[in-house]
C-alpha cells in the first residue's frame, strides 16, 4: 500500500518535471524558428509592438501590459481586501462577521469567466465609460479593475489570517495603556502582522499576473496591438498572448508564431514561481514568534 | 504627581477622535465596495439570465449550440462540463488522497519529502493557462492515441492535473487534525497502519476532505483558460461524445461575451452568456451544497463513534 501511495505523491514531482521540461523544449523551438535572434524580443523601431503573425515580438509589449493591468487590479484589491480584513478581524460583531466572511468567500469562489463577462457588460459601459470615455470600450483600466475584484478575496483572507494570528494579549496591553482602538490597530496589530500583509500583496500580485480569462475577454486586444502604457488603451497581457497564440482550430499550430507562447509561458511561470517563493521567504524570514 | 480621571463618557468620546473615525469610515467603505462587487456581479447575471430564460425555458439547457441566440442552447457545454466534473472525480480525487495520505501517514521527514510538498505548494500557484500548456503538449498531443486530440478527455486530464495540488492540501490539512489519540487506539489493537488509516483516519478527516473535493471540482468546472489551451471549441458543432471536439460551460460564456448584440431577436448572446453564468454558478453552489450537506453528515458520525 505505501508504493501505491508514495507513487500517487511522486506524480507531483513528474508533473513539475513536464511542465518545465514543456515549456523548455518549446522555448528552445521558438528561438531555433527565430534563429536565435534575441534582438527580435526588444523592437526598437517607431511603432513597437506584439504582432506574431508578422514574426514581431516585442516582449516589453506584452510584459507592460502585464504590469500595468496588474498595478491597476493591486490599486483595486489592496484598500478592498485589506480593508475587509482589517473590518473583520478587528471591528467587525460577530453577527456581521457571519455574514460578510461567506460572501467574500463566494466572491472567491466565482469563476474568472463570469468575473471577464461582469467587466464587459458592467465595469466598462456603466463604470469606466460614463468617468474617463475612453475610445475603446474594453481596455487596460476595464480589465485590471475586474482582475482587481478577483483577487480581492485573495488578498482579504491572507489577510485577515496575518491579522488574527497576532495574539490577543498584544491589543490588551495597548488598551491598557489607555490607546484606542484604531491606534491599538494602526500602531500595533498591523506592524505585528506585517509579513502576512506583505506575502498576501505579492500572492495576490502574482495571481493577478496569472489571470488569462479577464485579460483576455476586457483587455481589448486579440492577440496582437502595439506596446501601449495608458490604462485608457487596449492592451494585450502575457496570459492573453498566449491564448491566442493557442486559439483557432484552423490555424497551423507550428512556427514561431504558435511556439512563441511556451516562451511566454516560461517567463510567466519563472515570475509567478518567483513571486510565490518571496512571499513564502517573507512569512518565513519576519515572522514574529509570540 | 497628578492624575487624569478619565469617566466612561471620556473613554467614549476618545474613540470619536478624528483618526478613529476616519480609519472606521475607510474600513466600512472597503467592506462596503467588497460586498457591493459581489452583489452587483450577481445581480447583473441574474437579471441578464432572465429574458434568456423566459425566451427559451428549458431549450435553452436541451438544446445544442445555434448560430443566433434565440435558437441557441448550452446542452454541448453541459456534457463538456460534466464529462470534465466526473473526470476530476475518479481520477483527481483518489490520487490527490492517496498522496495526502502517504505524505501525511508514511513519509517520513526527508530532505525529499519535504521537497515533494514544497512542489505542491508551488504547483498550487502555478497560473491555470500554463497547465494548459502542459495539457495541450502531454494529452492533447503525446496521449492523442487515448485522448483523440483536444477532446473532452484531454480536458479532465488536463484539469484534474491542475486541481491535484488542491485536493492534496486540503487533504494533508484535514488528515493532520485527526488527533493523535484515534491512531494510536487503532495500533493497540494490533490494526496495521493501513488499517488505521483507512478505517480511523480517513473517516475522521472526512469532512476536511469533502471541503477539497467541492472546492476543487467548483474551481475545474469555473476554468476556461487551460481549455482555450487545449482547443475547446468556441463555435458550432461541438460533439457530445468523449473523444470529439468538445466545449463547456466556461467556454461558451467566454465565446458569447465577447459577440455583439444585434439588435432584432427578443434576446442578444449577452442574455446567452449570462444565462450560462448563471448555470455555472448554480451547479458551483450545489455542489458546495451537497459538500456541506455531506460534511454535516460525516461530522455526527464522527461525534457518535
Amino acid at each position: 500500500m505505501r508504493a501505491v501511495l508514495g507513487g500517487a505523491a511522486m506524480v507531483t514531482v513528474v508533473i513539475s518535471a513536464l511542465i518545465l521540461f514543456v515549456l523548455f523544449r518549446g522555448a528552445i523551438d521558438f528561438f531555433r524558428s527565430i534563429g536565435w535572434d534575441f534582438g527580435i524580443l526588444v523592437d526598437d523601431s517607431a511603432a513597437p509592438g506584439w504582432f506574431p503573425r508578422r514574426e514581431r515580438f516585442d516582449l516589453l509589449t506584452i510584459v507592460l501590459g502585464s504590469i500595468v493591468m496588474g498595478l491597476l487590479a493591486m490599486i483595486v484589491a489592496v484598500p478592498l481586501g485589506l480593508g475587509t480584513a482589517v473590518y473583520l478581524s478587528e471591528y467587525a460583531p460577530p453577527r456581521v462577521r457571519r455574514i460578510v466572511k461567506p460572501a467574500v468567500e463566494v466572491l472567491a469562489g466565482i469563476p474568472s469567466v463570469i468575473v471577464g463577462y461582469f467587466a464587459l457588460k458592467f465595469i466598462a459601459p456603466n463604470i469606466v465609460d460614463p468617468i474617463f470615455s475612453p475610445d475603446q470600450p474594453r481596455n487596460m483600466l476595464v480589465a485590471g479593475m475586474a482582475i482587481g475584484v478577483l483577487v480581492v478575496p485573495i488578498m482579504a483572507s491572507i489577510c485577515e489570517d496575518a491579522l488574527r494570528a497576532v495574539p490577543m494579549s498584544l491589543r490588551e496591553a495597548s488598551f491598557g495603556v489607555g490607546a484606542r482602538k484604531s491606534t491599538t490597530t494602526v500602531r500595533v496589530v498591523l506592524p505585528a502582522a506585517v509579513s502576512g500583509i506583505v506575502a498576501a500583496f505579492i500572492i495576490a500580485t502574482s495571481r493577478a499576473i496569472g489571470e488569462t480569462m479577464v485579460a483576455a475577454m476586457a483587455g481589448g486586444r486579440d492577440g496582437s496591438g502595439p506596446r501601449v502604457l495608458s490604462p485608457l488603451e487596449p492592451g494585450l497581457t502575457m496570459t492573453a498572448a498566449m491564448t491566442n497564440a493557442a486559439g483557432g482550430t484552423d490555424q497551423v499550430k507550428a512556427g514561431a508564431p504558435f511556439q512563441v507562447l511556451f516562451f511566454v509561458g516560461l517567463l510567466l511561470f519563472v515570475l509567478t514561481m518567483s513571486l510565490n517563493m518571496i512571499a513564502d521567504r517573507v512569512v518565513r524570514k519576519y515572522r514574529q514568534k509570540y | 504627581m497628578s492624575t487624569v480621571e478619565l469617566s466612561p463618557t471620556d473613554l467614549r468620546n476618545r474613540e470619536k477622535s478624528r483618526g478613529s473615525l476616519v480609519l472606521g469610515f475607510g474600513l466600512l467603505v472597503a467592506v462596503t465596495f467588497t460586498l457591493l462587487s459581489l452583489f452587483v456581479l450577481l445581480a447583473r447575471i441574474f437579471t441578464q439570465a432572465i429574458p434568456a430564460f423566459r425566451e427559451r425555458g428549458t431549450d435553452f439547457i436541451t438544446d445544442t449550440i445555434g448560430s443566433e441566440p434565440g435558437i441557441s442552447g448550452i446542452w454541448p457545454g453541459l456534457f463538456g462540463s460534466f464529462g470534465i466534473g466526473v473526470g476530476v472525480l475518479l481520477l483527481a480525487v483518489p490520487l490527490g488522497l492517496a498522496a495526502a495520505i502517504y505524505l501525511e501517514e508514511y513519509a517520513k521527514p526527508t530532505r525529499f519529502n519535504r521537497f515533494v510538498i514544497v512542489n505542491i505548494r508551488n504547483l498550487a500557484g502555478v497560473p491555470a493557462v500554463i497547465y494548459g500548456v502542459l495539457g495541450l503538449i502531454i494529452f492533447v498531443g503525446w496521449l492523442r492515441p487515448i485522448t483523440n486530440g483536444g477532446s473532452v478527455i484531454a480536458a479532465a486530464l488536463t484539469l484534474s492535473v491542475l486541481v491535484l495540488p488542491v485536493i492534496i492540501i486540503t487533504g494533508m490539512e484535514a488528515i493532520r487534525s485527526v488527533p493523535t489519540g484515534i491512531r494510536e487506539a487503532g495500533y493497540g489493537v494490533g490494526a496495521t497502519r493501513w488499517e488505521v488509516t483507512r478505517d480511523h483516519v480517513v473517516p475522521y478527516a472526512m469532512p476536511g476532505i469533502l471541503t477539497g473535493t467541492v472546492l476543487a471540482l467548483s474551481r475545474a468546472l469555473g476554468e476556461a483558460a487551460p481549455l482555450i489551451m487545449i482547443g475547446a471549441i468556441t463555435g458550432l458543432l461541438p460533439e457530445t461524445s468523449l473523444t470529439g471536439k468538445f466545449t463547456a460551460i466556461p467556454m461558451l460564456i467566454y465565446n458569447w461575451s465577447g459577440r455583439p448584440d444585434s439588435a432584432g431577436g427578443a434576446i442578444g448572446w449577452s442574455n446567452s452568456a449570462a444565462a450560462a453564468g448563471l448555470v455555472l454558478l448554480v451547479l458551483v453552489i450545489a455542489f458546495n451544497l451537497t459538500g456541506v450537506l455531506l460534511r454535516q453528515k460525516f461530522e455526527k458520525k464522527r461525534v457518535g463513534t
